[in-house]
């Protein structure tokens, strides 16, 4: 570690791969009631289980990307963060904040979590993925704040890197578009435009900056290839992702009431969005290809080059999938969409926290070169499973998606199964989703342990060298 | 990546090009909202239909039903349901809904269950009246057919 203040990055990974684990646990709860229906309901319906399950995944992404950028940016600045003492304080504010809101979801009916909240003062609850109490969304700001400050003033006083500024700026943009989820009019037409706002501007925009900016700074540490190279790629990438990721917002706009111009704008748009994803493909195995040094920490180089791929074949190829205008007036609010959105999101956002977290926990726990042997091979078993387990996910969602598709959709009014129906009908593919995501926890069981194993032996190998 | 293709120039594309798009965003915005009242028709948006709206958020309805196609696949679509249970009148439907949401939740083992929520016969009119609108929001004849 260059400087000692990175360090406070580790809370945010440990709290982080908490809420990971919780978020498998209520997503294995959900994958059962899809089967059982009843299964649990009456003390954990599927819609507070559904919350818990997406929230668990923004909250533990956004821990992700906050203690990526504390490591990453005191380094590619070359001078100690700004504050680290605010850096812990905002720690532990957002780490209790997610805690009671999450608890809140689980112990207090939904109606009555609005009540105590005040939410009619400032109604902003009941949105999907912005299910949190206003209170909690106010907390999310001013954390979000506070971060950026910490950080903008630590490069304005350090080198302003390619890597930081587009770190700082996909930032910003995360917390200026968050700012959309207090705009809740009665009309739904217009919550729902401005409700992507967030969410597309979010996961189809300035996240790629920040995922950009986390590979591109794993690969000039882990390939030792030349920052300009690295950096001229980091820049056409993220170039390609905001060309073809805005206006390809209008894949959103097809069926909620914007008009038919955004047919047109949204297929044609959106159908680049894979582009920069295949372009990161590229970049990744050509820069390893290029390499410098031989560095040991091999699994985080794996999970540099597995984010590329999978980020590719889940927001490339899966969104592309559907995202054709007549394409998607069949497989819109289907499973088709379930499917990419876990490939999606594994793939980039997930799978781009677990690389800097493979990277640079070994660095904080005093091991420059990686973690030992035994527990890179376990943390590479856990890689396989989980990355093996979410495209088996994928395929049985995507057939059930299009099964429903043929018995819902495709006939007339006459002939269509009713929803319920149509569920019964293609059980067999939710079991497959269950036992593949049985799986992804045996494969996120094995990456806990990996952080545990291989002491003894690196006790006995390589006495202390004072 | 060829030789003469510079940082600077690969810099140029992302600030133009991210500005341009941007910018264009905005003014299809601004375009998409003088457009949108002549289809959501929001003159008819009354007390009851933004209280059934507010009542939709506040029982996290979105946690299992969809509405126009958004949200949870766990149950049905909701967005044309005033189409499949309307019967072609406001009435037929409000009584639907009214004796429906009072049945749950339906004692059928494994079925997927939806929870009780001791709404007042209003809430039910106003949630009513919520979805009555929402079916008529022109969204370029979504969905296929009236199964959602």
């Amino acid at each position: 570690m260059k400087f000692e203040s990175q360090s406070v990055a580790k809370p945010y990974f440990i709290f982080a791969l908490i809420l990971f684990a919780v978020q498998i646990v209520f997503g294995l709860l959900m994958g059962t009631q899809y089967i059982f229906g009843d299964f649990l309901t009456e003390w954990i319906p599927f819609n507070v289980a559904r919350m818990v399950h997406t929230n668990a995944l923004i909250l533990w992404l956004l821990f992700g990307f906050m203690g990526a950028s504390y490591y990453m940016v005191p380094e590619e600045s070359d001078t100690e963060l700004y504050s680290p003492l605010l850096a812990k304080v905002l720690f532990w504010v957002f780490a209790v904040a997610s805690l009671a809101t999450a608890a809140s979801y689980l112990l207090v009916p939904y109606a009555k979590l609005a009540e105590l909240t005040f939410n009619e003062l400032l109604p902003t609850m009941g949105r999907e993925f912005l299910e949190q109490p206003t209170i909690t969304k106010i907390g999310i700001v001013i954390v979000c704040l506070g971060f950026i400050f910490n950080l903008g003033m630590t490069i304005l006083k350090g080198r302003k890197t390619v890597i930081n500024l587009v770190l700082i700026t996909g930032l910003i943009g995360l917390a200026v578009f968050f700012l959309f989820s207090f705009y809740n009019p009665d009309n739904l037409a217009l919550d729902k435009y401005f409700w992507w706002f967030v969410v597309h501007l979010w996961v189809e925009g300035v996240w790629e900056l920040i995922l950009g900016a986390i590979l591109a700074f794993t690969l000039i540490k882990v390939t030792g290839v030349d920052r300009e190279i690295i950096e001229k790629w980091l820049y056409v990438i993220i170039a390609m992702a905001l060309i073809s990721g805005l206006i390809g917002m209008g894949h959103h706009y097809f069926w909620i009431g914007p008009g038919e111009y955004w047919l047109w704008l949204g297929s044609i748009f959106s159908a680049l969005e894979p582009i920069p994803f295949f372009m990161m493909v590229l970049f990744a195995f050509k820069m390893v290809k290029q390499r410098r040094v031989e560095h040991g920490n091999q699994i985080a180089l794996t999970w540099a080059l597995g984010t590329a791929v999978m980020s590719f074949l889940g927001a490339g190829v899966w969104g592309f999938l559907h995202t054709l205008a007549p394409v998607n007036y069949f497989t819109h609010g289907t499973q088709i969409t379930a499917a990419h959105g876990h490939l999606a999101f594994f793939g980039a956002y997930a799978m781009i926290v677990l690389t800097i977290i493979s990277y640079a926990m070994p660095i904080m726990r005093g091991r420059p070169q990686g973690n030992p042997p035994a527990a890179q091979r376990l943390e590479r078993f856990s890689f396989w499973a989980m990355c093996i387990s979410m495209l088996g996910i994928t395929i049985a969602l995507t057939i059930a998606g299009a099964w429903s598709i043929a018995l819902q959709r495709l006939p007339d009014d006459a002939n269509a199964l009713s929803f319920m129906a149509t569920q019964d009908a293609i059980v067999s593919m939710f079991w497959v989703r269950l036992v593949f995501g049985v799986t992804f926890l045996v494969g996120l069981v094995a990456y806990f342990a990996s952080f545990f194993v291989g002491y003894a032996e690196e006790k006995v190998s390589k006495p202390v060298t004072a | 990546m060829a030789e003469n293709f510079t940082k600077g120039m690969a810099r140029n594309i992302y600030y133009g090009g991210s500005v341009f798009f941007f910018l264009l965003l905005m003014g299809l915005t601004f375009d998409t909202m003088l457009e949108l009242p002549k289809r959501d028709h929001r003159e008819n948006i009354t007390e009851a239909v933004a209280e059934g709206k507010a009542l939709w958020e506040n029982n996290n309805c979105i946690g299992c039903h969809s509405l126009m196609g958004e949200g949870a696949y766990f149950a049905p679509e909701l967005g044309n349901v005033y189409v499949r249970y309307g019967a072609g009148s406001e009435e037929n439907f409000e009584a639907f809904m009214q004796s429906w949401m009072a049945m749950q939740p339906l004692n059928v083992p494994d079925r997927r269950k939806m929870p009780q929520f001791n709404l007042s016969e209003e809430d039910v009119h106003n949630i009513s009246q919520f979805l009555i609108w929402t079916s008529r929001i022109d969204n370029n004849n979504w969905p296929p057919n009236k199964q959602g």
